[in-house]
């Protein structure tokens, strides 16, 4: 096994160096917004900065890493070698040409423009191009998860598909739908804007189509987080996963319910009439189920390890958990993170209660709990499975672990819970500074200091976490192939449904064209909405 | 609490330890349907009953003449009570600032926002309260809000528009309904801008 090997390791380590980058920068715009710092000179370099930690983040760690880990996922629960590994770095070198082209692009100062694409401000057009060639790339990566998955189940008619493709592939073409949105709106407005081929553009009709991606790209980056709580989790504390069913269902609500979501990020715009917000908002209620369903089948399992090893009575349990065991640690700093995330994001969803925090600091807190938080630190526990197997070596130190998983989770708790406080008080995002001076804003001011506390702790943890797997030692004797976590019950006959994903990618494409397609008509069709362009760095 | 598993033959036990697991799923299921469905509920409730809404209505306007004809040309903009009685507010947001910078509402009074913007996206809250709306070139944003104290509170522009956008703040004095209601009565555009 592990034809991918190299092809594996080259993702993860381009990710997370460019995450490490860009964790510094995010550390840089927290330093320089508080008290400790005087105002920035250019607050361009704010903006610059804020750009390029949010392309980084939102683009190429997770891409990266949903491709490598993918990959790897591929050849361990199939069992053969991966086809198409040629295509496969093709994808990856196209990422790394997008990426170079985007960062030297923004830190030229010509793409200062967010990583969120809004219009009428329009960028130069090599940041675009690059944004394009990233997505290009991974849906290579698409197209290989898809034509792997079924070369296998041809040779293995009959058999279920292991979780962890299945997770996988789902996944995969969850992304390959969702960026449809966001590629729509470049290549039809922005790249034309960007060229210089047209002067204006329909800002409410860009708004919308980037919504279309702007969320369910949320789950994207969480389905390899999720893929590590089903299929590595039980197993690594000693145990099986409670339901193999239930981890499907997951993936598959997930590819259903993502989609037609996006509108939520808009309530507070002119452009979309209240009738589709209401239906996007029931819709994104719909899309907390899937991972109601995983918070019981996870905690069951471990339920079931902890009894196992003699825990008795309603709680005990939880006390004869291997609470040494960094996945056990991990999973449970996902979890707790998750809740408060998951319940700010209830709220952020919600119709009406949107109002209070819409654009607010509270916004901030919440994506950087659920991404940077639960999803980033199971990241790090996919790295640091997998790395024996790429690396062949030994077992990597446990404390070391267990450290930087503490302080991420820390850090990430002291940066977010002051943001979601501010957030409630009015505190507007994305702003290179607050004038302290303001009597109104003075009180606020030690919530930005402590948020650059735990930026600093964040900092600290993520040169650990590439400390661990850079000094991995490789070891003569040949690692023992990885397997998954097995099932409890593992004999139930899946249903067809649940073994393939043609019924869910469906029901996916009918939501949308139902939950978008007359928002879509309509904008393009109304009347004065092509507003002037404004190009960035050409001050 | 289920009863303990009989001995018997272990695919016996294995088939009712899977039933148990699956029937603790099913009614699991059931319990997160249930909330969801009870959150809709309260979001269908407090949207009807109370009309708390989001901003909402399609409504676009010409980006190009804003200035110079229609509803926000700069001598209308400000509050003003209407002929049939409300309270509105016109503005407008550009780089980087907003037209009036000082908006005056009375307070317990039903206030309608009309906003929109003459280049980038902006976006305003005013401080801890719910107005809160996105301000989209080619469109105009309109909400109905209600300021239940007095006091001044401020208002900031809460979208990146470009590298002004931290210095982009306006303000908002709420005042008692007579005041407010006694100040129209003598011009018809009211704001607190510095003159």
């Amino acid at each position: 096994m592990f034809h991918a090997r190299k092809l594996v390791l080259a993702h993860f380590w381009v990710a997370f160096v460019a995450f490490f980058v860009a964790i510094l920068l995010g550390e840089w715009q927290m330093y320089i917004r508080s008290p400790l710092h005087a105002w920035v000179n250019n607050p361009e370099h704010y903006y610059r900065s804020v750009t390029a930690h949010g392309t980084v983040m939102g683009y190429v760690l997770p891409t990266l890493v949903a491709m490598g880990f993918g990959y790897a996922i591929t050849e361990i629960t199939l069992k053969r070698p991966l086809i198409g590994l040629r295509w496969a770095w093709a994808g990856f070198w196209l990422v790394i040409v997008g990426t170079l082209m985007a960062a030297a692009t923004t830190a030229a100062g010509k793409s200062s423009v967010l990583y969120t694409f809004y219009p009428p401000m329009i960028a130069s057009p090599f940041y675009y191009l690059g944004i394009v060639l990233v997505v290009v790339g991974s849906w290579i990566w698409v197209a290989l998860m898809s034509i792997n998955l079924r070369a296998w189940k041809k040779a293995n008619a009959g058999e279920t598909v292991p979780l962890a493709m299945y997770g996988n592939v789902a996944g995969a073409y969850l992304w390959a739908w969702t960026s449809v949105g966001a590629a729509s709106e470049i290549l039809v407005l922005i790249l034309p804007a960007s060229l210089g081929l047209t002067d204006t553009i329909n800002a409410g009709l860009a708004r919308v189509l980037f919504s279309w991606t702007l969320h369910a790209i949320v789950y994207f980056w969480l389905v390899p987080a999720y893929i590590v709580f089903y299929t590595i989790f039980p197993k690594a504390i000693g145990g099986r996963l409670y339901s193999d069913t239930m981890g499907r269902i997951a993936f598959a609500l997930f590819l259903v319910f993502s989609m037609p979501i996006g509108i939520h990020h808009l309530f507070a715009d002119p452009q979309v009439g209240s009738g589709f917000k209401f239906v996007h908002a029931a819709m994104t209620a719909m899309v907390s189920i899937p991972t109601f369903l995983t918070v019981f089948t996870i905690v069951a399992s471990a339920e079931v390890v902890g009894r196992l090893r003699g825990g008795t009575g309603p709680f005990g349990w939880v006390k004869s958990l291997p609470w040494s065991n960094p996945m056990m640690l991990a999973v449970t700093y996902a979890f707790i993170m998750l809740g408060f995330g998951g319940a700010g994001g209830l709220i952020n969803m919600s119709y009406q209660l949107n109002e209070t925090i819409h654009n607010t600091q509270w916004v901030t807190g919440h994506f950087h709990l659920i991404f940077a938080g639960a999803i980033v630190i199971m990241y790090f526990m996919a790295a640091y499975e997998m790395w024996p197997q790429l690396k062949n070596s030994a077992p990597l130190s446990a404390g070391l672990i267990r450290a930087q998983l503490t302080l991420w989770f820390v850090g990430m708790m002291v940066l977010t819970m002051p943001w979601h406080l501010v957030g409630l008080l009015g505190a507007p995002r994305r702003m290179a500074y607050y004038d302290y001076t303001n009597p109104a804003l003075h009180p606020q001011a030690i919530t930005v200091t402590m948020s650059t506390f735990g930026g600093l702790l964040l900092v600290i943890s993520a040169a650990l976490f590439i400390y661990v797997l850079a000094t991995a030692r490789t070891q003569s004797a040949p690692v023992a192939p990885y397997s998954f976590s097995k099932a409890v019950h593992p004999h139930t006959k899946t249903p067809a449904s649940l073994n393939s994903l043609g019924l869910w990618v469906a029901m996916m494409i009918a939501l949308t064209v139902v939950n978008y397609g007359y928002p879509i008509a309509q904008l393009a069709a109304t009347p004065n909405a092509s507003v002037p362009i404004i190009p960035i760095g050409e001050r | 609490m289920t009863s303990p598993i009989q001995p018997g033959s272990s695919a016996d036990n294995h088939q009712i330890s899977e039933d148990v697991a699956n029937a603790a799923e099913r009614r699991w299921a059931i319990i997160v349907i249930l909330i969801i469905l009870s959150l809709l509920a309260m979001m269908i409730f407090t949207g009807l009953h109370w009309a708390a809404m989001p901003p909402s209505r399609v409504e676009s306007v010409d980006v190009r003449t804003l200035h110079i004809k229609g509803e926000f040309v700069e001598s209308n903009l400000g509050t003003t009570v209407e002929k049939d009685g409300r309270v509105v507010v016109r503005l407008i947001a550009q780089q980087y600032s907003f037209s009036p910078q000082c908006i005056v509402v009375p307070a317990g009074t039903q206030v309608t926002f009309r906003g929109t913007s003459t280049d980038a996206i902006h976006g305003f809250v005013i401080g801890r309260t719910n107005a809160n709306t996105m301000l989209v070139p080619g469109f105009v944003s309109t909400f109905t809000t209600s300021f239940p104290k007095t006091g001044e509170q401020l208002m900031p522009c809460h979208e990146y528009c470009g590298i002004g956008h931290e210095a982009m703040w306006a303000h908002v004095q709420v005042i008692s309904p007579e005041e407010f209601f006694a100040k129209a009565k003598a011009s018809e555009r009211l704001n607190c801008v510095p003159r």
